[in-house]
């Protein structure tokens, strides 16, 4: 691509450098801006279209614009009400427990002892574990006559607990693996922004006889709290996507407990094929993901 | 002297309790792999501790899924290592040029453009799902490797990484460059490019390992055995109850072994790309 934009100046008349360097800047953005387009920008325009279009992909010829209809339906199906239900659930509770979990383990590994480093390893670990892998192990640790967490419960004199098959207990499971497996992601963050806090504005406390609460209170909390803000708006995004785990553990179940959003997205369109009727939960979806992190974010600006 | 001691009973506090906890992050892994080497009928028989301790170990479980007719891992290994592989070559070449070509080749409209790719970071992939699967069917790439590869070679968050990298870069490097004659193509290849060897490498790792976990998208367009990719590779043995759970492990550390691999040999870069994203952003 060089070699053609270099012979242009010599065959014809020279053309100054900052005319080369915008024709060579179009030239440069343009395959990424055309991928962009088609891949994310034109899907993001179809979901809307289609959210207003009765349209099933087993039918595509008999598609038409039925308004409102999809978005009426939506906010009267007693399955998406769980269904949001749930998500809200999962990413109320995962967002404060995954956050403090990852600071505790940011805390402590961001001491000067020796087995920091090994333990910065073994809490990342289950994050270069895929969602998937990790849902399948964890289906077997939950099993109920032969899973290894019960065989632990056992062992301090707690009966068996059906986790996985309990519609009280599914989402708890789920969400109890979901904090294993990604704290080891925002604890990194947390550790880099720990690592910026000066050393100076502790020995102050400290000659202030503040003590380690105190000092993490007055002096910690405050020099990264822009650290924290970023890691509870990623974890608040990340959690409303949840999908995974429930496709491959519960399907769903028992009794739609664990039925998302996003599952519920993917069983209209992929199963049911109704590409209005999922493009009007994408559109809800999306919605709901965009107010949250803009509500967050403001929240945290005060 | 209490000063000392009250120190040294903190710091032996804090070793604890990472051994504790490290354990227990660690300990479903030790599990997978250990149960992944060891015959069927040991798996559910070693309770408690024994479980993280291998016995009679044996390589049987992977030849089984790897080289047998009957599961064809190895095939859904290679479909993932393919496809990722080239979204990560193409996706270094044209996001790093379109980031180089908004930051450093301004040009009329490049600042906007700039806003609307960093607007799109925030939509989320599950919202477009539907659309892309019609968009990527109307090309007749349903169960090709191309449905697997294009629609991730443009990436806003990769195109925002490089961007953040390049504007650091001195102008003065630049302007020596042009005064040598060097058009401003020459200058991305042998001023940018060298001086940016840290940024390729993280953004290599961030879309390697994320694109190596996918499972949503390949369950949908990757519907065919033969283009398979592991993820739902996986999901599949799981799935089909007939399979021995010795081979459900040792797919399952298969399939963990190349993002390990990564982390041991480019823990920095990795973990360069987790923070650089987020503190600065």
């Amino acid at each position: 691509m060089e070699k053609t934009f270099e012979a242009v100046p010599s065959t014809k008349k020279p053309m100054t450098y900052d005319t080369q360097k915008k024709w060579l800047g179009v030239a440069f953005s343009l395959p990424a801006l055309v991928l962009l387009f088609t891949f994310l920008v034109l899907p993001v325009m179809l979901a809307f279209v289609y959210s207003f279009m009765n349209y099933n992909m087993l039918n595509p010829a008999g598609k038409e614009f039925v308004g409102f209809d999809n978005y009426i339906r939506l906010f009267q199906d007693a399955i998406f009400l769980t269904s949001l239900k749930n998500t809200m659930y999962f990413t109320v509770l995962v967002v404060p427990i995954q956050s403090a979990v990852a600071l505790g383990l940011a805390l402590l590994v961001n001491k000067k002892v020796k087995v920091a480093g090994l333990g910065r390893v073994f809490f990342f670990s289950p994050v270069v574990t895929s969602m998937v892998v990790v849902a399948i192990l964890w289906t077997f640790l939950y099993n109920v006559d032969s899973g290894l967490i019960n065989h632990m419960l056992h062992f301090f004199g707690i009966e068996n607990q059906p986790f996985l098959l309990s519609p009280d207990q599914a989402m708890n499971s789920i969400i109890f693996m979901s904090v294993w497996q990604a704290a080891g992601f925002q604890m990194m963050i947390f550790l880099a922004g720990l690592k910026e806090v000066p050393e100076e504005l502790y020995e102050a406390a400290e000659v202030d006889g503040a003590n380690v609460w105190q000092k993490f209170r007055n002096v910690t909390l405050p020099s990264i709290s822009h650290v924290t803000g970023f890691v509870l708006i990623i974890t608040t995004i990340q959690a409303f996507r949840l999908f995974i785990q429930p496709y491959v553990m519960t399907n769903g179940g028992p009794s739609d407990s664990t039925k998302t959003l996003v599952f519920m997205l993917y069983e209209n369109g992929f199963q049911f094929r109704d590409v209005g009727y999922s493009s009007a939960i994408a559109v809800v979806f999306f919605l709901i993901v965009l107010l949250s992190s803009l509500i967050l974010k403001k929240a945290l600006k005060q | 002297m209490r000063h000392q001691t009250k120190k040294k009973i903190g710091k032996i506090t804090v070793t604890l309790s990472i051994l504790v906890l490290g354990f227990l992050f660690i300990a479903p892994l030790l599990w997978m792999i250990t149960a992944s080497l060891k015959p069927e009928t040991l798996i559910f028989k070693d309770m408690g501790i024994s479980a993280f301790f291998p016995k009679d170990v044996t390589f049987n479980n992977y030849a089984e899924i790897l080289f047998t007719d009957r599961v064809n891992f190895f095939h859904y290994m290679w479909n993932s290592l393919f496809s990722v592989s080239m979204i990560v070559l193409f996706g270094l070449i044209v996001n790093s040029l379109c980031a180089y070509a908004l930051v450093k080749l301004k040009f009329p409209g490049s600042a906007l453009i700039l806003i609307v790719i960093i607007a799109l970071y925030v939509v989320p992939f599950e919202s477009v799902l539907i659309p892309l699967y019609i968009v990527v069917n109307s090309f007749g790439w349903i169960n090709e490797y191309p449905a697997l590869i294009v629609p991730f070679i443009a990436s806003a968050f990769n195109i925002f990484l490089f961007r953040q990298f390049f504007m650091g870069i001195p102008k003065e490097l630049e302007e020596a460059a042009m005064l040598d004659g060097a058009s401003p193509g020459q200058t991305f290849w042998r001023i940018i490019v060298p001086n940016s060897k840290p940024v390729f490498a993280t953004a290599a790792i961030l879309t390697f390992v994320t694109h190596w976990s996918d499972f949503m998208w390949p369950l949908i367009v990757a519907t065919d055995e033969s283009i398979r990719t592991v993820q739902v590779g996986i999901q599949y043995l799981f799935a089909d109850r007939t399979i021995e759970y010795g081979q459900i492990m040792a797919a399952l550390s298969l399939t963990t072994i190349p993002v390990i691999l990564i982390f041991i040999f480019f823990q920095r870069y990795y973990v360069q790309g987790i923070t650089s994203s987020g503190v600065k952003g």
